[in-house]
């Protein structure tokens, strides 16, 4: 099995800046750089993890240790401050649904748009759409404007183009509260088949009961450090005990 | 698959990213020119309606008040001065709006830059698109009215006025990368860009003749003034649109076809390298400081 991410020694600093303004940039200049303009935070710290192909890892821990700024590192949105990050084949990201989604387009012009802002092309999704259409189980409503959707069904639409994207490595943050529990469970399926294939997952998200069925490696991440990486029951059973 | 080297996500290749990414761009640009004027009544009109007005005022104020247009009375003013301020201003409103909404591309599309990675200059670059479709009407009323006072181009004006429209294009490509990065870290960006434009108006010859900017400031800050792109990109529009339907006994600035729209594409260029430069440098921490 090949490597399909690797991520070698990463940090990553955050800076609060409180201001967004020359003028305070200014002031702080001429007054002797006293102070600090800005406040700093570690948001990962020499954190290296590899995935092989194939594997399905869930990215555990409390709110603020780092996961989704993790997940943005190997997706690309971020870059480290150190270390690097190597991904393998296509990777997609089911960050955030519907992020891509402008409320006055139509549903069809939406699937169109957010397909290739998810990196297929015209022809993939020509070929897909229908098929995107029945998943999301939006069926006449798909040329109405989406801002006239409910929620559920403009997350249906967003999460089955997501999946239709076809990538080989997977990222999904918090995403799974999906529509109705009907539609939720296809979701479920849909990824777990995703996973049968051969697709590389890894998952962000709160909810213990669901990463463990879908995932099968777990790894617990506090303030910006992993601290443990094993089979996801026991890191399940582990964040139960601290929590 | 397994065969491909790891690669390092989220490391754009510039330019070459626009064209892997041409049915996304044009996506973009679609959405933009659907979502512009929804909910209004006029919708599209209002890309002939504002240029219009904005010519009226231009045309009395300037035209009749203050003596730009050449009659009986005046023999000093310009002839056909409602060609040669509408070729003007139609080149100017092109640059203003490609430039003002570049600027502010990244910070209004950060939702999306913040959560999935794609090419982060398809944004600005799909602004100057969007501006360059709204153009078109725009240069469309331009030929018409060109056409019915005599105006038969050859060539070379044609040429000329798409070297003029490219010179324009570039720079506000390389303005708009350079202010779109910069307004994520500083939203004075913005405010700097909207007094810019405003200068843009008045700091090439739209309104008035460049031969009163040479009298006045001699030969040497002539030459400065010429180093404008924008400047030579109007100029190129006059050449093109406007002294044809003259008598021909008006004047072009010298060199204008020889030096100074070789020196506009190669400066307008040059910011586009250097807005692209900073854009690079500046993209990867866009996701943190949106």
């Amino acid at each position: 099995m090949a490597t399909a991410i690797e991520v070698s020694n990463i940090s990553k600093r955050f800076v609060l800046r409180h201001t967004r303004s020359m003028k305070e940039a200014f002031v702080w200049l001429i007054k002797g750089r006293k102070g600090d303009l800005s406040e700093k935070f570690d948001a990962l710290k020499d954190v290296s993890l590899t995935v092989e192909q194939g594997e399905t890892v869930a990215l555990l821990g409390l709110n603020g240790s780092g996961k989704s700024t993790l997940l943005k590192h190997i997706s690309g949105v971020m870059r480290p401050d150190a270390g690097r990050v190597g991904t393998r084949g296509r990777v997609a990201g089911l960050i955030e649904v519907g992020a891509g989604f402008h409320h006055d387009l139509s549903g069809r012009d939406n699937v169109y748009l957010n397909g290739a802002i998810l990196g297929m092309s015209e022809q993939e999704i020509a070929e897909k759409f229908d098929s995107i259409v029945e998943f999301s189980e939006i069926g006449q409503f798909i040329d109405t404007e989406v801002k006239f959707y409910s929620s559920g069904m403009y997350l249906r639409l967003a999460f089955s183009v997501a999946v239709h994207t076809d990538p080989e490595v997977f990222l999904v943050d918090e995403i799974l509260a999906v529509g109705d529990e009907p539609f939720q469970k296809k979701c479920i399926d849909k990824i777990k088949e995703l996973a049968g294939e051969g697709k590389t997952l890894v998952v962000v998200s709160h909810d213990l009961d669901l990463v463990s069925r879908i995932c099968e490696r777990g790894v617990l991440l506090e303030h910006g450090k992993i601290i443990m990486d094993a089979p996801v029951q026991d890191v399940v059973d582990r964040l139960r005990g601290v929590a | 698959m397994s065969a491909e080297a790891l690669q390092t996500p989220g490391r754009g290749s510039g330019f070459a990213d626009l064209f892997r990414s041409r049915f996304l761009l044009k996506l973009l640009v679609a959405k933009e020119l659907k979502v512009r004027y929804r909910g209004s009544v006029l919708g599209l009109l209002w890309s002939y309606v504002k240029p219009a007005v904005q010519f009226v005022v231009f045309y009395v104020a300037l035209g009749i008040f203050l003596n730009m247009e050449r009659s009986p009375t005046n023999a000093s003013g310009l002839p056909n001065y409602a060609i040669y301020l509408f070729s003007g201003i139609v080149l100017i409103n092109f640059f203003t709006e490609a430039l003002g909404n570049a600027s502010r591309s990244i910070v209004g599309n950060g939702g999306l830059i913040k959560k999935i990675y794609l090419p982060r200059q398809l944004f600005p670059v799909a602004s100057v698109w969007v501006s360059g479709v709204h153009f078109v009407p725009q240069i469309i009323i331009l030929l018409v009215a060109c056409l019915f006072n005599g105006w038969r181009p050859g060539l070379l004006q044609l040429a000329a006025a798409a070297a003029g429209f490219l010179i324009v294009a570039l720079l506000a490509t390389g303005l708009g990368l350079l202010f779109g990065a910069v307004n994520v870290y500083f939203r004075d960006a913005e405010n700097l860009v909207d007094m810019l434009l405003m200068i843009a108006t008045w700091a090439s010859p739209v309104l008035y003749s460049w031969i009163m900017v040479r009298d006045k400031l001699g030969e040497t800050f002539f030459t400065v003034y010429q180093l404008n792109p924008i400047t030579v990109g109007v100029e190129a529009f006059h050449f093109a649109f406007w002294l044809p339907t003259t008598d021909g006994a008006e004047s072009i600035p010298p060199h204008l076809l020889s030096v100074w729209i070789p020196v506009g594409l190669a400066i307008s260029g040059l910011v586009l390298l250097t807005g692209q430069l900073v854009f690079r440098r500046l993209e990867g921490r866009f996701a943190q400081e949106l």
